[in-house]
């Protein structure tokens, strides 16, 4: 389905590295490429080091890249000035993950969620206030809310908040970094479903940056797998879940933990030995090699390349070479 | 029939703090056999890991207070027991691991160190035989060259590593009972995958009885024998791992059955989130707890708190539904699947 549809953003070969002193470099993200289309919502996961938070703020422009191109609707997004980058910023907004700390604490919501609105203009006055109290109306809070500050909001009201916040401006990309990993487990359906929701009825394209699986794998059309700066996997969810290629995301699927005992008993897990590597040293050739069961001599020479190994199922793995 | 190591009776725990008191635990009541696991399961503020701090006396007073009820251990009742007793039990006869490596381990003290304590004072060992007790235990809990490492801070561990350690301080006195606070939370799933095979694997040669303190249904799924389910100071439903697996009772037991994707939900079908929020403990609801959230409620439970009552010998649920008068509910499929 994916073939017929329009990119709306286009990952090359993007390299972020941080100097951190002592002459090292951390490889947060090395060498990734992808596509997202217009109306889907490409998961990413991965664990805690894996460079997927880096891409979302690379991709927004809160980092530059060190190498490599990111082109939203055609135009690269590092060339952009002026009033052209005044509109990208407008058409791509961010969520974060800890709701705690993304809302200015001595602002109360209506000024939150109307600060885009008034950089760019959109409104002022008595509209002003009726676009945000629509604003609210939509991610489930009200009219009352507005003169109130963040903290006298629980968790979940304030990632609503956070959305709110984002689609004041009225964007058609979204990157929501672990919008609900602070969150209770009971609140994260309510705000899954409420973006889900929304996507829907703006046709919104998300990046949903998550370590939670199972969730990724619910809300998402494709899912990217990362492993210490690379991505390792790509492909439409249920593909992904029923059949994954890459050793690492094997392992990954068999460790989540599912919510019924019966499974729980009776499947196999793989248990990865040891820690992820440090990415200021990754290891030579697949940096999955060091922990990987499946391991050849051929890993630790060759970085194995990025390839569709299947209709629209890309894997970077020595095990698929012809 | 397992005889029980742990018992806790009808505990109330308040706070006392400028606002009013907080009772974040209301009348608890559930007990530990010799060599299970029992998982508490709720959401933030549900009172279970106050619960769980109690057990060990950590709880600081003020504010803290156990307005009444017992925990009996070994036939001791821990809530009147003197600080010179608790000091004794702690970390010897039960111990704790904490949610967060990172900061329940002191950075400024050796792995080894912090490893040796416990052994130096409870089990009197010199400090010789302690540090081979302690190149032991690591080398248990899978820490490659124990030797080395034992001469470590903290800060040269890893995520994964650090809790392998804490693991390793918790059980080095053998202790009858392990209390374990939300210990994979904050590991990544690999590393939690390996952590609790590594507790299955140490009860299984040790014995130990397990209080797993978490919200994450998929691991208490994967390491539970029983399952508490706390709600608002509350425990609301407790039974076999499969009784509320398969046949959960209690709308709100639902209701966190049902927030959870499972993977043979489809894309298109909703998650069935627990509308609004938890109530203000500073002054609980007089019914039910979970009324004001709940799509089932009647009158009755926003008056008055339904008893546990038994739906088997060993599943329990404090709910008005299960009354003889009350209209019969079915739970939700998106919360216990086709079955």
């Amino acid at each position: 389905m994916s073939k017929n549809k329009e990119v709306i953003l286009s990952v090359k070969e993007l390299k972020k590295h941080f100097d951190v002193g002592g002459g090292q470099i951390v490889k947060a993200v090395d060498g990734v490429s992808f596509d997202i289309y217009r109306g889907e919502t490409l998961g990413l996961v991965g664990e805690s080091g894996c460079g997927k938070s880096t891409i979302g703020r690379t991709l927004i422009r809160l980092y530059n890249p060190t190498s490599g191109s990111v082109t939203f609707k055609g135009v690269n997004v590092n060339d952009l000035k002026g009033p052209e980058l005044k509109k990208f910023n407008r058409e791509m907004q961010m969520i974060f993950q800890d709701p705690y700390a993304s809302l200015n604490p001595r602002m109360n919501v209506l000024d939150i969620i109307a600060e885009g609105i008034d950089i760019h203009g959109l409104a002022t006055g008595e509209e002003r206030r009726k676009r945000v109290v629509e604003l609210l109306e939509t991610v489930g809070l009200n009219a009352d809310h507005a003169e109130r500050f963040p903290h006298e909001f629980s968790g979940g009201q304030r990632q609503r908040i956070g959305i709110a916040r984002a689609l004041a401006v009225e964007p058609d990309f979204i990157i929501a970094d672990e919008p609900i990993s602070a969150l209770d487990v009971s609140i994260q359906a309510q705000v899954v479903n409420l973006m889900r929701r929304l996507q829907k009825e703006k046709g919104l394209t998300y990046l949903f940056i998550a370590h939670d699986l199972s969730m990724v794998k619910y809300i998402s059309d494709r899912v990217g797998v990362m492993y210490l700066g690379s991505m390792v996997e790509l492909a439409e969810s249920d593909a992904l879940y029923d059949e994954p290629l890459h050793p690492y995301t094997e392992a990954l699927l068999s460790a989540v933990p599912i919510p019924d005992p019966e499974v729980a008993k009776t499947r196999e897990r793989i248990i990865l030995e040891g820690d992820v590597p440090s990415p200021i040293n990754p290891p030579s050739g697949c940096r999955f090699r060091t922990r990987c069961p499946k391991a050849m001599d051929i890993c630790a020479t060759a970085v194995p390349e990025w390839k569709e190994a299947k209709p629209n199922h890309f894997v970077a793995c020595h095990l698929y070479n012809e | 029939m397992m005889s029980k190591i742990l018992e806790v009776k009808d505990l109330h725990v308040s706070f006392k703090t400028y606002k009013g008191e907080v009772k974040a635990v209301r009348g608890v009541d559930f007990h530990l056999n010799k060599g299970e696991t029992i998982a508490i399961v709720g959401e933030s503020g549900c009172g279970k890991s106050v619960t769980s701090q109690t057990i060990m006396r950590l709880i600081p007073n003020p504010p803290g207070v156990i307005k009444q009820g017992e925990i009996i251990f070994e036939g001791t009742d821990l809530t009147k027991a003197s600080e010179k007793q608790m000091e004794k039990i702690r970390g010897s006869e039960i111990s704790m691991i904490f949610q967060d490596p990172m900061t329940s381990l002191n950075p400024t003290l050796t792995i080894g160190t912090q490893i040796m304590e416990g052994l130096i004072k409870h089990q009197k060992l010199d400090k010789k035989t302690a540090r081979e007790k302690a190149i032991e235990m690591l080398r248990l809990v899978g820490i490659p060259s124990p030797e080395s490492r034992l001469d470590q801070y903290p800060h040269q561990f890893s995520g994964g590593m650090r809790q392998r350690a804490m693991i390793a301080i918790a059980l080095a006195c053998q202790p009858k009972v392990l209390i374990a606070d939300e210990p994979t939370t904050a590991l990544d799933v690999t590393i939690q995958a390996q952590i609790i095979d590594l507790m299955k694997a140490l009860q299984e040669k040790t014995g130990t009885s397990i209080i797993l303190i978490t919200h994450d249904l998929g691991v208490v799924a994967d390491i539970a024998d029983r399952v508490v389910v706390m709600y608002a100071g509350k425990v609301v439903e407790s039974g076999k791992l499969e009784e509320i697996f398969y046949q959960p009772k209690h709308p709100y037991t639902w209701g966190l059955l049902g927030s959870m994707p499972r993977l043979d939900l489809s894309r298109d079908q909703e998650l069935l989130p627990i509308m609004g929020t938890p109530p203000n403990l500073l002054d609980p609801p007089q019914g039910c707890p979970f009324a004001a959230r709940c799509q089932h409620a009647m009158s009755i439970c926003t008056q008055e708190m339904p008893e546990l009552d038994e739906v088997s010998s060993t599943h329990q649920v404090a709910c008005w539904l299960q009354h003889p008068m009350a209209p019969e509910v079915k739970p939700p499929t998106a919360a216990v699947g086709g079955k």
